[in-house]
């Protein structure tokens, strides 16, 4: 399975800090895929998932934002009850610890992709090896993407 | 080991007649010589041959800061400019510098209490003191210079920086005593790791006098465990000699201050009224044998108590406690005293922030402090930020009592102040 790295920008609460970082995306030409909040009052951290990460790091960067790249898991779930719940519970007897998820549509009429966050990426990995899940690339995600 | 055990051990009777009899002479001499002083007590109704006691200087005013400023270059000079062989200056932030003047005999008697705190520590001939001080216009390099040569220790006059070369002088000189400021040792102990040398097993430091920077306790002891040294607490300020004026006995606990040639008051930073004994206040100085330019109750700004029980070292100069912090600094919350020094101190100890801070003051209930992240530590993860915040808000919780808000901001988001700027944002109506 191939990583899928996601961009994290340190932001603190603001009014109009996640306008700035989706304006500095936009004006570099770069796509959104998906994006996810995680808040702790005073500041929070704003991922992203884009079509370009080194062009949206260097964008970023040059602004002076503080980011951080890490990787996450892209699993394919399947647009039926109980989708969602297979693969939690997949995690949960593993004892992957999920510090944060978002779905992402696929193209229409398809299953989703769900996006997890981890501690340790390389473990999550090595425990689900042998699982029957269908673990999506950067590309297939571009492809995908509904 | 004492320099001058005699003095050194006076007892406290014969201290204190010791310092009425300076403290009149002094008077008498800046009354005759400084018109700024004899205007001062000419203002109060007060003549010299009026002191009875030692409690009698509060009759004076204090002598700040801007006193020293508006006298400069040589207004309070108490000799013929001929007399005076040596100039220092302290630059402050803004302004004029203050010049300070000394006469022969005063370079001789600062180096004589400088050489008392040397030999209490342990240092004596035989010793290798490498003088990574700055030479010039700043007292320490000189003071300690001075001082060092009269204990008979071999002094290498290397001043700061050169790594490389201070490293070959300390291996090829044996050197066993250093001078230097905390940022500089703590970087030698970087460059010293990563040239793989154990400073205990490769060099033969055994103490090192840390000063002209603040420094706390924590790094105190963590220089000390790198490099297998004691370092000693000293206090000084230019315009009272430099290096030198109290100093750290072997049991290092708060630091004697020579009495014999200063004479000590601690009072409220706000009125001027004298503290209860023990109590912390602003250190206030008078100089008891100085010729070319005594200074009458200087208002030295710093925060301090003092301990007046008696010392296992068998030394009756009272100690004073670290210095907490300065008093225009100085806020309150919650009726304690908080000084932005010990933000500073609880910042520096922690892993993951920048030295640069803010203390925002909305209520007299609550403060706020704004540290910035380092960008090095931003993994990405939220939980990591927040186990970082609650560390520095446990941390700041013990050293100031208040619980504090703690906003973590971006780095280089917070004013970046030239020397030591306002960091404290007062929005209470005062
Ligand atoms: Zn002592």
């Amino acid at each position: 399975m191939t990583g899928v790295r996601q961009i994290s920008v340190f932001a603190s609460n603001r009014p109009g800090k996640i306008a700035a970082i989706t304006g500095v995306l936009a004006e570099a030409g770069i796509n959104i895929m998906g994006m996810n909040i995680a808040s702790s009052g005073d500041f929070g951290v704003i991922k992203f998932l884009v079509n370009d990460l080194e062009k949206a790091d260097r964008a970023l960067r040059e602004k002076g934002f503080t980011i951080s790249l890490n990787e996450v898991l892209a699993i394919e779930m399947e647009d039926v009850p109980g989708g969602l719940h297979r693969i939690a519970d997949l995690l949960y007897r593993k004892n992957i610890n999920v510090e944060y998820s978002y779905g992402l549509p696929m193209k229409p009429h398809r299953n989703a992709i769900l996006i997890i966050e981890v501690e340790d990426v390389e473990q999550a990995k090595l425990l689900l090896k042998n699982e029957p899940l269908r673990f999506l690339s950067e590309p297939e995600i571009q492809k995908e993407r509904g | 080991m004492f320099w001058q055990k005699e003095i050194e051990t006076l007892s406290r009777d014969k201290l204190s007649a010791l310092q009425l009899e300076r403290l009149g002479r002094t008077l008498a001499r800046v009354y005759e010589r400084v018109p700024f002083y004899r205007k001062a007590m000419d203002g109060n109704g007060f003549r010299p041959e009026d002191l009875r006691g030692l409690k009698d200087i509060t009759a004076l005013p204090f002598t700040t800061r801007e006193d020293l400023r508006a006298g400069y270059p040589d207004g309070l000079l108490a000799v013929e400019r001929t007399e005076a062989v040596r100039l220092h200056t302290s630059s402050g932030t803004t302004g004029k510098p203050k010049a300070i003047f000394f006469s022969r005999r005063d370079l001789d008697q600062a180096a004589e209490l400088l050489a008392r705190c040397l030999v209490m520590t342990g240092t004596g001939p035989g010793d290798v003191l490498q003088n990574m001080m700055t030479y010039g216009l700043f007292t320490g390099a000189l003071m300690m210079h001075y001082a060092a040569e009269k204990v008979g220790i071999l002094v290498i006059p290397s001043g700061p920086g050169n790594t490389e070369r201070q490293l070959d002088l300390m291996r090829d000189f044996g050197t066993t005593v250093l001078h230097i400021t905390p940022s500089y040792l703590l970087y030698l102990a970087d460059y010293l790791a990563r040239a793989g040398l154990d400073p205990a097993r490769d060099l033969k430091l055994k103490r090192a006098y840390v000063g002209a920077e603040p420094y706390s306790e924590e790094t105190r002891r963590k220089i000390e465990s790198l490099y297998g040294i004691d370092i000693y607490n000293s206090y000084g300020l230019s315009e009272m000699n430099g290096p030198g004026v109290a100093f750290e006995c072997a049991g290092k606990q708060g630091m004697h201050l020579w009495e014999d040639n200063f004479l000590m008051e601690v009072v409220d930073p706000e009125t001027g009224r004298p503290r209860a004994e023990g109590e912390a206040g602003e250190l206030i100085l008078t100089t008891l044998n100085r010729e070319a330019m005594p200074i009458i109750r200087y208002r030295t700004r710093d925060i301090t108590s003092v301990i007046s029980e008696p010392c296992a070292c068998g030394r009756t100069h009272r100690r004073i406690t670290r210095i907490a912090g300065r008093a225009d600094d100085m806020f309150i919350v919650r009726g304690v005293n908080i000084f932005p020094q010990q933000v500073e101190r609880v910042l520096m100890a922690v892993s993951g922030v920048a030295q640069n801070y803010q203390i925002i003051l909305d209520s007299y209930d609550q403060m706020t402090v704004r540290v910035e992240i380092q960008r090095e530590v931003f993994d990405g993860h939220v939980e990591h930020l927040i186990r970082l915040k609650n560390l520095i808000i446990d941390r700041l919780r013990s050293e100031i009592v208040v619980r504090p808000e703690v906003e973590l901001v971006e780095p280089g988001s917070l004013p970046t102040f030239e020397g030591k700027g306002k960091r404290v944002i007062d929005r209470r109506t005062m």
